[in-house]
């Protein structure tokens, strides 16, 4: 793949840190537009506030840096303008499930044409490691020292009711699954959520018994469970696991198309 | 003849994280002393691109420079 097609080259190496698994999400979601075969002037790429929005930066396509939480709302505004762009969102644990996560639910109810990709790292890196909704339970932050005693958010479960046409979970370790689930996630009509569960080395590694980024990828392939195998276990035998596969695949009809088809019935037909 | 690979490695993208190291089933590489990744033992290079796969800072390409199948 040409690194200059889709990467603003001049701008690499990334700000992330040695070992951080966001650079192999960002190239996943860019492998994931070389198979779809878009044109990158027809790609949007928006992004909130944290490690994870510092992607689009990077990325050689019409990017969009907004304000913390609301990349879903700016991508909203973009596709309802014009429907035919590609529109991506980049967010994090932080941006998309804490301050962003009610944008983020409300754009599923819409089923409104925009895929999100939501970059999980456990963990506020950016801000020196306070927890997050997502901070599994028992973990060591700044913010809980003596370990988190609030159980994570499972986006997969709440995208899936709220109405997403498509929703995934991967992790880096599991980099050519994670692949296939973002492609597909690119194919479908309609809002779709791909959570990756990536790696931060230095703020929630180090605090956790996992002082390298290959510890906290082997904690990626000891936990990981196939949504198939999970369905036979209790919650008890889940708990601190990452249930990985496609919890939603549907075809309900997009936003922006019965949008469309509102302003045709409400101007009587006419051009 | 089985695949063989010429690993490049570009430094000044380099972090010297070892992921690459850790998935080369041939572990042909190493961390050097001044924080960056090279090839100790080219030669056993099987051009898997595994490396390539998983470097997360996209600093590693292979070559195949052989393949006789």
């Amino acid at each position: 793949m040409e690194m200059e097609k889709y990467f603003r080259v001049d701008k690499l190496p990334h700000i992330w840190c040695p070992g951080c698994g966001h650079g192999s999400v960002m190239m996943s979601i860019v492998k994931g537009i070389d198979k779809m075969g878009w044109d990158p002037e027809k790609v949007t790429v928006v992004s909130g506030i944290g490690c994870s929005s510092r992607a689009p930066g990077y990325m050689n396509f019409n990017t969009l840096h907004t304000v913390h939480g609301r990349p879903i709302a700016f991508a909203t505004g973009i596709k309802l303008a014009n429907p035919e762009l590609h529109v991506i969102v980049i967010t994090g644990d932080g941006d998309g499930a804490a301050i962003g996560g009610n944008h983020l639910i409300h754009a599923c109810r819409r089923n409104i044409g925009i895929n999100v990709v939501l970059f999980n790292n456990q963990i506020y890196g950016m801000t020196s490691g306070q927890y997050s909704p997502m901070t599994p339970e028992g973990s060591m932050a700044t913010t809980s020292p003596y370990g988190n005693i609030e159980p994570p958010f499972d986006l997969c479960e709440l995208t899936r009711s709220a109405g997403a046409n498509f929703v995934a979970r991967g992790t880096v370790y599991h980099l050519p699954k994670l692949d296939s689930y973002i492609e597909k996630a690119f194919g479908k009509e309609g809002f779709s959520y791909v959570e990756a569960i990536s790696q931060c080395p230095t703020y929630y590694g180090r605090r956790n018994k996992m002082k390298t980024p290959l510890e906290m990828l082997e904690w990626q392939k000891k936990n990981s469970i196939d949504i198939k195998k999970a369905r036979d276990l209790d919650s008890e035998q889940l708990k601190g696991k990452i249930i990985t596969g496609i919890f939603a695949e549907r075809d309900d009809e997009e936003y922006t198309a019965r949008y469309d088809q509102l302003i045709k019935s409400v101007q009587g037909g006419k051009e | 003849m089985p695949k063989k690979g010429k690993v490049e490695i570009k430094e000044s993208w380099c972090k010297g994280c070892e992921i690459c190291a850790t998935f080369c089933p041939k572990k042909i590489l190493g961390l050097r002393n001044d924080g960056k990744m090279e090839v100790k033992d080219p030669e056993n290079c099987i051009a898997c691109n595994q490396c390539v796969l998983r470097c997360p800072d996209y600093a590693i390409k292979v070559e195949v420079i052989e393949n006789n199948d």
